[in-house]
């Protein structure tokens, strides 16, 4: 084991900043990226029902409502 | 032929979506599997680095950010030119789907990559081959995604873009060894074909554990965004509308 504790842990042997930095950062643009993804599919699946609901569907007509 | 016409069949948009749908949840839950266990072994059972104590750690991230941002590139260009070549609806959505999950991983790479800099270098950045081609694979990216969002006509959009990522993918050789032809700040590779790996075994455990769950993460994240496009593109064809009123 390498950490005597948690605030050793935190601590990074004074690299806290920087290697944290890193991590944050990754982990919240993955979890930003999953929620893009989630809105997108609601997005195309709204349009698709649209679609099948009244016919064509232009995609920029539609996307103010999808949007609401 | 069998085989090929297997091809056929799963290259038919319809057949994916239902695949890749059933698909996902495996690779987000190996990717999250890989990621616990790589960084329970980056930071409880690797030791602290001799020379650059805790803030080598972040090689847990920059590393397989860094590899999957160029080969997602290279998958991106594979799909783009069989777009080109065989005009496969499918392709040019793949290479699509893959370029913002590419840009955000070499965003990754050049941010841990300055964080990593800033310690052990005494700078955030500097303009060396490396850190320069890495930074026009992110540009390539952007410049994708960019392209084609400015096209209104999808088909044209997708040659577009298939363009720029064929013209671009001379970039990744440059890359990967920019180490090697120029003399840069960056380090060599610390794992290559032609050589032992420079590192502790258990760190290079962590690191290509890491690149497992970074390589599950892209391709839930590109098979989930196809299914979105193939939804907003093939909304006007039978299959969607059986499948939407099969669903409401």
């Amino acid at each position: 084991m390498n950490w005597n504790g948690w605030s050793e842990f935190f601590h990074m042997g004074g690299y806290a900043f920087y290697v944290w930095g890193s991590y944050a950062v990754t982990a919240a643009l993955i979890v930003g990226e999953i929620l893009l993804l989630r809105s997108h599919r609601q997005k195309a699946l709204t349009l698709a029902k649209r679609t099948v609901k009244y016919g064509r569907v232009e995609k920029d007509e539609s996307n103010d409502e999808i949007a609401a | 032929m069998m085989s090929s016409l297997n091809w056929y069949k799963y290259s038919s948009p319809a057949t994916f979506y239902g695949l890749a749908g059933k698909a996902i949840p495996w690779f987000y839950g190996a990717a999250a599997l890989f990621c616990v266990a790589g960084l329970y072994i980056g930071f409880f059972l690797a030791p602290t680095d001799f020379q650059q104590s805790e803030a080598y750690r972040i090689i847990f991230i920059h590393v397989p950010a860094a590899w999957m941002s160029m080969f997602i590139y290279i998958v991106m260009a594979f799909w783009a030119a069989l777009g080109l070549a065989f005009n496969t609806r499918l392709s040019f959505m793949m290479a699509s789907a893959l370029a913002p999950t590419g840009a955000m991983l070499t965003f990754v790479a050049l941010w841990t990559g300055a964080l990593w800099g800033k310690p052990t270098w005494g700078t955030w950045w500097v303009w060396d081959a490396r850190l320069t081609s890495e930074l026009i694979l992110f540009f390539l990216y952007l410049g994708f995604m960019a392209l084609q969002a400015a096209i209104d006509d999808p088909r044209r959009a997708d040659r577009a873009g298939a363009l720029i990522a064929l013209v671009g993918v001379v970039n990744v050789p440059i890359i990967y060894f920019s180490v090697r032809w120029w003399n840069t700040l960056h380090q060599g590779a610390s794992v290559s074909f032609s050589k032992a790996p420079s590192m502790a075994t258990i760190m290079l455990v962590g690191m290509l554990v890491m690149a497992l769950a970074a390589w599950m993460y892209a391709i839930a994240a590109a098979l989930s965004r196809v299914r979105s496009i193939i939804l907003e593109r093939e909304r006007n064809s039978q299959w969607v509308a059986q499948m939407v009123e099969a669903e409401a």
